[in-house]
């Protein structure tokens, strides 16, 4: 209710500004277009975790393209619009496959690059107007009328600007915006639910691009002439201050932190030179100050103040059930997971040696082993994490030896990690969401205009659906960070069962819970199997493992140890040996 | 294009690409250290030269005024920190760590500024004012972001940077300078002429840099310093501690910096804000280095120094353009020649 009232005020105030004076318009229209950019950029940083100093240069692609075309071709602006919405996705694109491979930081290094580089070609070559620019830029047309009016732009502007937060707020709550939230955690998490974290990456860095691409076109139109100036690195960097400022993990600290820098900047350049004497961007030194002081003392910007002030959003309404797509579980007892001769190599030493192991549908098998042992290396070998060094994995009959994360989820595994990969932020039932990434297929432009939420109410229903599974539907709103360890384990089972497996993979599900928590993992893992699921679990935990599995696989020192029923390996000498120094 | 001019061009680039060297060598070391890209590396180039400039005028360089300020936030910070910790008797130590070393240098500097010294005293003062800016900045701005992820230092970095080109301009003026050569001497070598000041330059980066290696090969510290770089736990659980190792790093860069800035000073004007750009053509070089290798960031930023030089002459307005559009292939190179399995933070 108050979300909504503070929405009709923020709308309100942006339909009378322009009634005051035209210098009231002008800022108006600069704090848009400035906020259609920082959405991009909230995205980008606050959401994914990559961040760009290049955005004004891709303002500046837009706006000098626009002025050419419709300045010496004559063309339609928005027929320029198309061409530089291109060009802007094609440098994103070929920036983006570049560097996202690599660490975090070499985005924004080749975007202070290209973005410096592309400022002196501005300003140098010659058919750009070098430091003068082009003037005269054809004037919008709508409707058979020119928009030369400033208010009419302010109206454009701020139009444009609610229609991006509109998509992306859209974007955030689907299928692909789930996934790119989780990014910032590291992307294997996202990998095994079957997302490629590369595209991912490279489908919010093009987004960010093209919010920046639209609000220099709405620019060049907006002045009629550019110039190299506005389009440095410098105000790329401002760019990203305003999310900094204005809070980086919501989108409404885009607007918050543009408004902010913009009305700051002003007033600061009309006193500072007075007050020392002498002409120059001493503001700069202000939001240099405040940045360090906001980053060390209040990460959540501006806007995280003002959302500890509104109440929680409210809950989405959950269907009974849903009727997703699902995989016909394979006959009990078929050969479902074989290891063959694997061995992993680090240079000269060898973390798994000739392993060889296999898993039938409707078992759980056990595989433990002393600290060290090789077993999570087996894990992630198994899971596509590891490449091998030598040796063959199938799954069911087909190899999956060499293949990635995704492309071994898509065949029907599933995991956990050892180490808890929840977002702390988003609740344990948009954790679970995540589960389903395969079993649906809505693209982020559906999911941008909202044309996914049937798809959405299926989803929610089935990840509500195995949170009671899992006997967690207490906990379903709750913030995944606000659980215990144990609850949290046990909504990351939610998540993998939410991809419908075949073969359930744990990684060391029982470490760091309490006594009670293990025997609930334990009845929970044997009703699955109850309920005709196979569960590879790598644990050290003896006691945990020996009244739950069908099947016991020991390792150690990267090798199998010993095979067999756990009152066997109970009794197994070798095995009492590796885990207690000798009998 | 004759013989004559490819080797003038390359005696201009290897002039630049020495000093690029310096800046490539002392940014991956602040990386490896402190996970720190070191946008404001730039500053320290332009202080070291206006501070000279100052000094050689007979005026108080504002980088003295900046250090007293920093010394006393940090002080300031180090109180409120010592005292909500519990660790008070700590205090008067710390203090007098962090503020008697400015105040001395800032009674130096006004004892000496009358005396017009010559020019190798004026250049050992620059760099006692500007190298202790740079664990001040560390203390002041990024230590308590030590465990902050690699894009959040980035962009306290480039604040840092805004601040310092801020009170550049406010400390210096608009103002460009040049300082004096270290000397007049004209060398000849058959048609070729080399400056005494670039010689000086190359001996002086080449000391440097030997320097520097033997430290880190051969001393203990040196050591301790890398096994920080290499891996912080397991550093601080031997004992290193990583504040100190990110202390001396930053001093060591701005040492670095403004040894930089002094020996391009007489070569290029120098302005509040050129450091920037002069930083990230050192930048250039660590990338090529992948942020970790020496020896390769060495090669690349003599590399810059070289294309620059080469492109001035033929196409000169698209300079800067083209130093810095390389990095676009090189990050492909990269990029395509390492693969990746790897998690960020």
């Amino acid at each position: 209710m108050i979300r909504r009232v503070g929405f009709i005020l923020f709308l309100t105030l942006l339909a009378i500004v322009p009634l005051f004076s035209p210098y009231y318009i002008t800022m108006g229209s600069y704090i848009g277009l400035y906020s259609i950019v920082a959405l991009g950029l909230v995205l980008l940083t606050g959401v994914a975790g990559l961040t760009s100093f290049g955005q004004a240069a891709f303002m500046g692609v837009a706006a000098y393209t626009t002025a050419i075309l419709t300045v010496n071709y004559d063309w339609s602006p928005w027929l320029s619009l198309i061409i530089a919405l291109a060009l802007t996705i094609a440098i994103a694109f070929i920036l983006g496959a570049i560097t996202l491979r690599m660490g975090g930081h070499y985005l924004p290094l080749a975007t202070i690059a290209w973005g410096i580089s592309l400022y002196f070609l501005f300003g140098t070559i010659p058919a750009l107007g070098g430091s003068t620019g082009i003037p005269d830029i054809t004037a919008l047309q709508l409707f058979g009328m020119e928009l030369r009016d400033e208010k009419v732009f302010y109206y454009l502007i701020w139009v444009v600007c609610l229609v991006a937060l509109w998509v992306s707020t859209n974007l955030l709550d689907s299928r692909e915006g789930r996934a790119i939230r989780a990014l910032k955690g590291g992307v294997s998490m996202v990998e095994s639910f079957g997302a490629s974290g590369l595209r991912l990456k490279n489908i919010i860095f093009i987004y960010s691009a093209v919010l920046a691409c639209l609000a220099g076109w709405l620019y060049a139109h907006m002045m009629l002439f550019v110039n190299p100036s506005p389009f440095g690195l410098g105000q790329g960097i401002e760019f990203l201050f305003m999310i900094v400022i204005g809070g980086p993990f919501s989108l409404w600290g885009a607007i918050a932190g543009s408004t902010v820098i913009t009305l700051l900047k002003t007033v600061l350049q009309g006193i500072l030179p007075k007050l020392i004497g002498q002409t120059g961007n001493f503001e700069i030194i202000v939001f240099g100050i405040m940045i360090v002081v906001v980053l060390q003392w209040m990460r959540g910007g501006i806007w995280s103040l003002v959302e500890r002030l509104l109440p929680p959003k409210p809950n989405k309404p959950i269907n009974d059930s849903s009727n997703l797509p699902q995989r016909i579980q394979p006959a009990r007892g078929e050969p479902l997971l074989k290891v063959d001769t694997v061995t992993k190599a680090y240079g000269g030493l060898l973390a798994v040696k000739k392993m060889s192991f296999e898993l039938f549908a409707g078992e759980i098998v056990g595989l433990i082993g002393p600290n060290g042992a090789g077993k999570s290396t087996m894990f992630n070998l198994i899971s596509g994490e590891l490449p091998r060094t030598a040796g063959n994995i199938y799954f069911g009959s087909e190899n999956i030896s060499g293949m990635r994360p995704p492309q071994i989820a898509r065949r029907g595994l599933s995991r956990t990690f050892q180490h808890v990969r929840l977002i702390p932020g988003m609740t344990a039932l948009e954790n679970v969401m995540i589960g389903t990434y395969l079993r649906t297929n809505d693209g982020i432009l559906a999911a941008g205009l909202r044309l996914n939420q049937a798809a959405e109410a299926q989803v929610r229903a089935e990840a509500a659906r195995q949170l009671r599974r899992v006997g967690l539907e207490e906990s379903m709103f709750v913030p995944a960070g606000n659980l215990s360890l144990g609850k949290q384990r046990i909504v990351e089972i939610a998540r993998a069962l939410c991809a419908d497996p075949v073969l359930l993979l744990l990684d060391e599900p029982a470490a760091g819970l309490r006594h009670l928590e293990k025997q609930e993992l334990a009845r929970l893992l044997s009703d699955l199997r109850g309920e005709g699921l196979s569960v590879l679990v790598v644990e050290h935990d003896m006691e945990f493992l020996m009244n739950l599995v069908d099947r016991i696989v020991v390792m150690e020192f990267g090798e199998k140890l010993a095979e067999g029923l756990p009152k066997e390996i109970r009794s197994n000498p070798a095995v009492l040996e590796a885990y207690l120094g000798g009998v | 294009m004759d013989l004559q001019t490819i080797l003038i061009l390359a005696q201009d680039g290897l002039t630049s690409g020495a000093i690029y060297v310096l800046i490539a060598v002392a940014l991956i070391l602040v990386f490896g250290i402190t996970r720190v890209i070191l946008i404001p590396h730039g500053e320290f180039v332009s202080f070291g030269a206006l501070t000279l400039a100052s000094l050689q005028v007979g005026v108080m360089p504002g980088t003295v005024w900046l250090l007293l300020i920093l010394a006393g936030i940090a002080s300031i910070m180090e109180t409120v920190r010592l005292l909500s910790s519990g660790a008070g008797k700590e205090l008067p130590g710390v203090l007098a760590v962090t503020l008697v070393p400015p105040l001395v240098i800032a009674a130096l500097v006004k004892f000496c500024i009358p005396l017009h010294l010559p020019l190798g005293w004026q250049i050992l003062l620059t760099m006692l004012i500007v190298t202790p800016l740079g664990p001040l900045v560390y203390r002041v701005a990024f230590r308590p972001l030590a465990d902050a992820t690699v894009l959040v230092l980035l962009i306290a970095a480039v604040a840092v940077h805004f601040v310092l080109v801020g009170l550049g301009l406010l400390f210096f003026g608009a103002e460009g300078v040049r300082t004096p050569p270290f000397s007049d001497v004209q060398l000849t070598f058959g048609t070729l002429n080399v400056s005494g000041q670039s010689l000086w330059v190359y001996a002086i980066s080449f000391v440097f840099i030997a320097l520097l290696a033997w430290f880190f090969s051969r001393t203990l510290y040196g050591k301790a310093l890398r096994a920080v770089a290499f891996n912080r736990n397991g550093a601080r659980l031997v004992g290193i501690s990583p504040h100190l190792a990110g202390t001396f790093s930053f001093a060591l860069a701005a040492a670095i910096g403004c040894l930089s800035g002094i020996l391009i000073g007489p070569i290029t004007t120098i302005y509040y804000d050129s450091g920037f750009l002069i930083g990230l053509k050192g930048f250039v070089g660590a990338i090529v280095g992948g942020m970790v290798s020496y020896p390769l960031a060495a090669l690349g930023a003599l590399m810059v120094g070289f294309l620059e030089s080469y492109s001035s002459f033929w196409f000169s307005g698209y300079k800067d353009a083209i130093v810095f559009a390389v990095v676009i292939p090189i990050l492909l190179w990269r990029s395509l020649s390492s693969v990746h399995y790897e998690e960020e933070e």
